[in-house]
């Protein structure tokens, strides 16, 4: 049994500022973490490894600084971490990053066969929720988005029953593996590591891949060459008024409070007023 | 965990970080344990670091450290309620390199200085907490973690764990910190563009000011406030005794919006977006409250041993100092082979009497009860003081003669002479 785990370092945005004047993302001083969404991703390859064995190996595109994300991660429990690190792989949107993923899980598939892939469902710095999906496609495996409980696997049938969020419910759905499965947040919670895991992730000899050693032999397919998308524009949306307002009547009558409320309303949507008086005849 | 070092230091602040990079640079196989999520992610200073105590330890650090402005203005303010009386000390010789002292924000340097610490050989552990030491008897042998697999030992145990040492009280080295031995002090850092502070404050780049302030902002409890210059914010805070404000029943963060407010401050600070929020103990205690700092298998440092000069504003210096001191008594032991038993560490302890962290620290031994016992310095004086600036600038017809009289007469109504007297040797008594 070997999963393999893509995750992504980003800024934490809770802590990321915007320039008033030219509208760019402030990044001095804001603390890198783990796209939080990753974590339920790894942790749900950790508990596959606690009850099957095998092996979880963590991968990540990154700056070098990114190196701090993979330790963590080894903190965690994964066996095995690679850092994919190379100039040439900046500017990437998610066709080029989705292609340079691909091609350096293909790599590791050479080392050792894989039987599932996880992300999170998005990074919470890019949203856009499309280089798992798009890794996926690239390796023809089956792609199980928003999943919120992995039901069973059965590795002899190489079978997987997942629980997936979709619209207006709950879907159950079974497919072969390999595939690829992009978590849910709030389906685990990330353990707390075992202080053999910390010394190991502190003295781990990580990987770093550069565009060769990832495999990546076309240079066209990465980086700002391989990236369709222009960022034409970016804004700050205007903040909307929103001011509240405390409605108060004589004894907080509840029935007082409601004729205040909708006089309110009505003076602001006197549409609503006519339609409601039409319906009540 | 079958895996044993040499000493283990709890804690990856300046004591912490300082002990394990001379432990790791004397070849001695070092574990440091912090439990904050990076090092210096839990730690919290004003912050001003002094070049002389890293440079003894690290004396190429301006190399790579992250530094945010050298000082080259000291301004020491008396505040009442909407003035100040204060001086300024500004020298082109604190403008040449090297720089004396810099100000640094804790979470950037420790991280720098941790990973320094790494550089020569130590390992280092975060998100990890010590919850008790391990004895065999009377001599520590190791730490429980609160991690699985959690027990960790060792030759030595340096504690580097903050004023409130849980260890060391849990163990029995010292007693429960007393309210009266530290201050509870709040801080704030606002940012502002980088060119906005140095028009406000007259500085150019790198360049930074120091504004120490004292007076009725702390309402009559013992206690100092400060400003400092950042590259791109500034940090301001204000420390008050914690006795004190049980006394009171003010709380800090009342002080400090007052102190925003202060008519001498608000402008400085005008337009900066809070972006950070802290709060901290400071051991204030003095000489008189460093615990026993040594035993069998055991070193304290930094905070955690009472290591902090409130009078001149110094801790990190003492900190790191004691830190370097610990490690360098085991790694000297280590390299004469002999065990780490308490006669054996004494020598700790006689390198601190003979450093200027006891001596400073016995300097100013009643410092604390004198201001203790005496609040006319932090209500009464402060407002003279500025009165009597005032009376001798205004321009009122009134004849210089005069004026000096009613000075003398609002200092002598308010103390009396012989209080006059008694305060002035107090204030002798206490800087002596």
């Amino acid at each position: 049994m070997h999963s393999v785990v893509c995750i992504k370092q980003v800024p934490d945005s809770a802590q990321i500022r915007v320039h008033p004047v030219t509208n760019t993302i402030m990044r001095q001083g804001v603390p890198a973490i783990i796209n939080p969404y990753d974590l339920f991703a790894l942790e749900e390859a950790l508990r596959l490894k606690d009850r099957f064995g095998g092996t979880v190996t963590v991968v990540t595109m990154g700056p070098p600084m990114a190196e701090a994300a993979l330790r963590k991660c080894l903190s965690y429990g994964a066996d095995d971490a690679i850092l994919v690190s190379d100039r040439a792989f900046a500017g990437s949107d998610t066709l080029a990053t989705s292609y340079a993923l691909a091609t350096t899980i293909k790599k590791i598939m050479g080392n050792m066969p894989v039987d599932l892939i996880f992300t999170g469902k998005q990074t919470i710095d890019g949203d856009t929720a499309q280089v798992g999906p798009g890794i996926a496609k690239r390796l023809d495996y089956q792609l199980l988005t928003y999943v919120s409980k992995i039901v069973d696997l059965d590795l002899e049938k190489k079978e997987i029953t997942v629980e997936r969020r979709a619209e207006g419910g709950v879907q159950l759905l079974k497919t072969a593996t390999p595939c690829l499965i992009t978590m849910l947040e709030g389906t685990n919670e990330m353990r707390f590591g075992d202080l053999d895991d910390l010394f190991r992730a502190a003295r781990y000899d990580l990987k770093v891949w550069n565009r060769e050693a990832a495999g990546i032999d076309d240079a066209e397919m990465i980086g700002l060459k391989g990236s369709p998308t222009v960022v034409s524009k970016v804004f700050a949306p205007r903040p909307r008024s929103q001011r509240a307002e405390m409605v108060e009547t004589v004894d907080n009558d509840p029935k007082n409070l409601a004729v205040t409320l909708l006089a309110k309303v009505f003076t602001q949507h006197p549409k609503l007023e006519k339609e409601i008086a039409k319906r009540a005849g | 965990m079958a895996e044993k070092f040499d000493v283990i230091v709890v804690g990856a602040g300046m004591a912490g970080n300082a002990a394990a990079y001379t432990l790791a640079k004397g070849g001695l196989k070092v574990l440091q344990i912090e439990r904050g999520e990076t090092p210096g992610s839990k730690n919290v200073q004003g912050a001003i670091l002094y070049s002389d105590a890293i440079e003894k330890i690290i004396p190429d650090f301006r190399d790579d450290a992250p530094l945010e402005r050298h000082l080259i203005e000291q301004r020491v303010w008396i505040l009442d309620d909407n003035s100040y009386v204060g001086t300024n000390y500004r020298s082109e010789d604190f403008n040449k390199p090297p720089y004396n002292r810099y100000t640094i924000i804790r979470a950037h340097f420790d991280q720098w200085f941790s990973k320094k610490a790494r550089e020569v050989g130590a390992l280092t552990i975060c998100e990890t907490t010590v919850t008790e030491l391990l004895l065999d008897g009377k001599k520590v042998v190791g730490v429980m973690t609160d991690r699985k697999g959690g027990e960790i030992y060792a030759d030595a145990v340096i504690l580097a764990d903050g004023v409130n040492s849980r260890l060391a009280t849990k163990a029995g080295f010292h007693p429960e910190i007393k309210p009266k031995d530290v201050a509870l002090a709040v801080k704030e850092i606002h940012f502002l563009p980088q060119e906005t502070i140095e028009a406000r404050f007259n500085i150019g780049e790198e360049e930074g000011v120091v504004i120490e302030m004292a007076g009725t902002i702390s309402e009559g409890m013992m206690g100092t406030a400060f400003l400092y210059t950042n590259k791109e914010s500034i940090t301001l805070g204000i420390g008050c005794m914690l006795s004190d404000f049980k006394k009171q029943k003010t709380t800090p963060y009342e002080l400090l919006d007052k102190m925003k407010k202060h008519p001498s401050i608000a402008p400085l600070i005008e337009g900066g977006e809070m972006k950070e929020y802290a709060a901290h103990l400071i051991p204030e205690g003095g000489y008189n409250a460093v615990p026993q700092v040594y035993g069998d298998g055991w070193l304290i440092a930094g905070d955690a041993g009472m290591f902090v000069n409130g009078i001149h504003r110094e801790g990190s210096n003492l900190a790191m100092t004691t830190g370097m001191l610990a490690a360098q008594t085991l790694v000297e032991l280590k390299q004469a082979g002999k065990a780490f038993t308490a006669p054996n560490l004494s020598k700790y302890k006689a390198k601190l009497d003979d450093s200027f962290v006891m001596k400073d620290l016995k300097k100013y031994r009643r410092m604390p009860d004198i201001f203790h016992k005496n609040n006319q310095f932090f209500t009464t004086y402060p407002t003279l003081l500025s009165k009597a600036a005032q009376t001798i600038i205004r321009v009122d017809g009134v004849d210089k003669k005069t004026k000096e009289k009613e000075i003398k007469k609002s200092f002598i109504a308010s103390r009396s002479v012989f209080g006059l007297i008694g305060d002035a040797f107090k204030f002798w008594r206490a800087m002596e």
